[in-house]
């Protein structure tokens, strides 16, 4: 008896235990999307109610989204979410082919540099980076938001210990069949390397987009903020109305939760390339 | 054919590379130069020497006596190291997470998902929704403590309660963020062969976990360490400014935030470099230490 009984209690237990841990860690997210359905008038938020007491108010969305800088605000996140993780998995894949595949002098050298860069705190090179944004006139554009992230030596790190798992039989017969090497990039590595390219660009995509400190530094207008900025504003122009700020709050959560449940796989995959073997 | 590849090489890196020199490698460089000034953006940079490290950190003068540094320097970084103690609370809640999650229960994966949306959600959003539970009077917090007639304070206006009101919301982020996905990579990867052999000798659940589990998951633990030491460093910038604006009278400023604040509110790009540079240095020493001190007792697999 004890065996199969210990078996059992301490599975439920667990289920106990994982279901407590997991509506507590759902819990204020729930309240984010309840709160943004609640009438913004004060006396509407009694806060001992979870859920909306009169009907759900989608206005509050409309009202939100309907800013124009709002709109605008969604539509530079995009823009710059976009470009970053486009450019940084293109150059990241290039740089990691070379180090991977290709015999040059110096290889071996170059990446340790880049492996000691990875080790230089993002927050220490803010200062001069933002001085030589202002000398090329970048402050307040699309390319001081997007060109400045784009390349990652993290990104070639781990893509480089990706290709170095892959086979090279394949290489090695298309090479004799005369295929050049960036053909053996394109035709060969990357098809093969969907997951982990998948997993590189789920990672950069929900830190870009989610990127405050950055951005905050290198816009100073409206039509130039990304959403997390233009959200910060939102506090002074709302104030206590906590409804149409939660509102915003969703539509800024919800793109990164879309692309982590469509790529979850490669992203939990991602995260353990860039750390198990490292 | 050794020197064609080599062009070939530098075809594929360069893309990446001189992105990364310009933006990255230059900028190190800069910042070390730009310590050693004094520069407000509108005028000429004035040489200064360690001037700027002098005032951060503290002189001896002329009569070799011991002149202080910057207070409000010393006091973020105490702030730093304080939010820093959620990093062993943070590492444990996530190691038992993926012990329990490590069974073969059905639905596990479902959980794991739960586990992880709020690391996937942390940014400014989520935040805004922490600042608003955190209100004295409408917020969700207090009203709970209220109906169990405790009175709970202004959390991110009162000077003690501030600093772990934002460190909680880290912790409920991260618990089941990356910490608890690698836990679980390590977990998988101890050979089932050690708790048979622990089993035989008679070892129970704990003496299992604190005799195989742990020792096993060494290599796991020092890497979460390092990496959540180093971004501890640089942390707490976008929850301070969404939160608390670094208040109440400074006790949620960390490094990075008083770095922001001397660069782009009081212009001493010199001044800012140098507590840049002084975090740099800091993280280094960290790092070296943590490898002499751990790096021999790391069990490799």
């Amino acid at each position: 008896m004890s065996r199969n009984a210990s078996h059992w209690i301490r599975i439920a237990v667990s289920y106990v235990f994982l279901t407590l841990v997991g509506v507590t860690m759902m819990f204020p997210l729930v309240w984010m999307l309840a709160t943004s359905l609640k009438s913004p008038a004060a006396e509407a938020l009694d806060l001992t109610q979870l859920l909306p007491t009169e009907k759900l108010r989608w206005d509050n969305y409309a009202i939100v989204t309907g800013e124009t800088s709002f709109a605008r605000a969604f539509f530079n996140s995009a823009v710059v979410t976009l470009s970053i993780t486009f450019g940084l998995v293109a150059t990241s894949s290039l740089a990691a082919f070379a180090f991977a595949r290709l015999n040059f002098s110096g290889r071996d050298k170059l990446f340790l540099g880049y492996l000691a860069t990875m080790m230089v705190p993002g927050v220490v090179i803010l200062i001069p980076l933002f001085i030589l944004l202002r000398k090329l006139g970048w402050i307040d554009t699309y390319a001081a938001l997007i060109i400045p992230p784009m390349f990652s030596a993290y990104g070639v790190f781990m893509l480089r210990q990706f290709f170095l798992t892959l086979p090279r039989e394949l290489e090695e017969a298309a090479t004799i069949d005369g295929c050049s090497k960036f053909g053996i990039y394109w035709r060969i590595i990357l098809p093969l390397s969907k997951t982990a390219i998948a997993a590189l660009a789920i990672l950069t995509f929900i830190g870009t987009w989610r990127s405050f400190m950055w951005p905050l530094m290198v816009t100073y207008t409206n039509e130039m903020f990304t959403l997390p900025v233009a959200l910060t504003r939102y506090q002074e122009t709302y104030g206590v109305q906590w409804p149409y700020l939660m509102a915003g709050s969703v539509v800024l959560v919800v793109p990164m939760l879309i692309v982590f449940v469509l790529g979850q796989r490669f992203f939990i995959e991602g995260i353990q390339v860039g750390a198990v073997k490292g | 054919m050794a020197k064609r590849e080599n062009w070939l090489a530098a075809g594929f890196i360069a893309p990446n590379a001189i992105g990364f020199a310009v933006f990255t490698l230059l900028p190190v460089g800069a910042a070390l130069l730009l310590s050693l000034f004094q520069w407000d953006v509108f005028h000429t940079p004035r040489f200064v020497g360690l001037g700027n490290f002098r005032n951060l950190l503290g002189w001896v003068n002329d009569d070799g006596e011991w002149r202080a540094g910057d207070p409000r320097f010393r006091q973020f970084l105490g702030n730093t190291f304080f939010f820093m103690l959620a990093i062993p609370l943070t590492m444990a809640a996530s190691l038992v997470l993926a012990v329990v999650l490590n069974q073969k229960l059905p639905g596990r994966v479902f959980f794991r998902t739960i586990f992880f949306l709020p690391s996937i959600c942390l940014g400014v959003g989520v935040l805004l929704l922490w600042k608003f539970m955190y209100m004295p009077d409408i917020g969700m917090i207090n009203r709970v403590l209220h109906s169990f007639g405790i009175n709970g304070p202004d959390w991110l206006s009162n000077y003690h309660w501030a600093k772990p009101a934002i460190m909680n919301v880290g912790i409920w982020a991260s618990m089941g963020g990356t910490n608890m996905i690698l836990y679980l990579a390590g977990l998988q990867g101890i050979p089932p062969e050690q708790y048979e052999a622990a089993e035989i000798d008679g070892a129970n659940q704990w003496q299992q976990f604190r005799h195989v589990t742990l020792p096993m998951l060494t290599p796991t633990t020092f890497f979460i360490l390092i990496t959540s030491i180093i971004y501890g460093f640089q942390g707490e910038f976008d929850s301070a400014y969404v939160m608390t604006q670094g208040g109440p009278d400074g006790s949620t400023t960390t490094l990075a935030y008083y770095i922001y604040s001397h660069a782009f509110e009081y212009f001493n790009m010199g001044y800012a470099s140098a507590i840049a540079v002084v975090m740099f240095a800091l993280i280094l020493i960290v790092t070296l230490i943590n490898w002499h001190f751990f790096g021999s007792k790391v069990h490799y697999v």
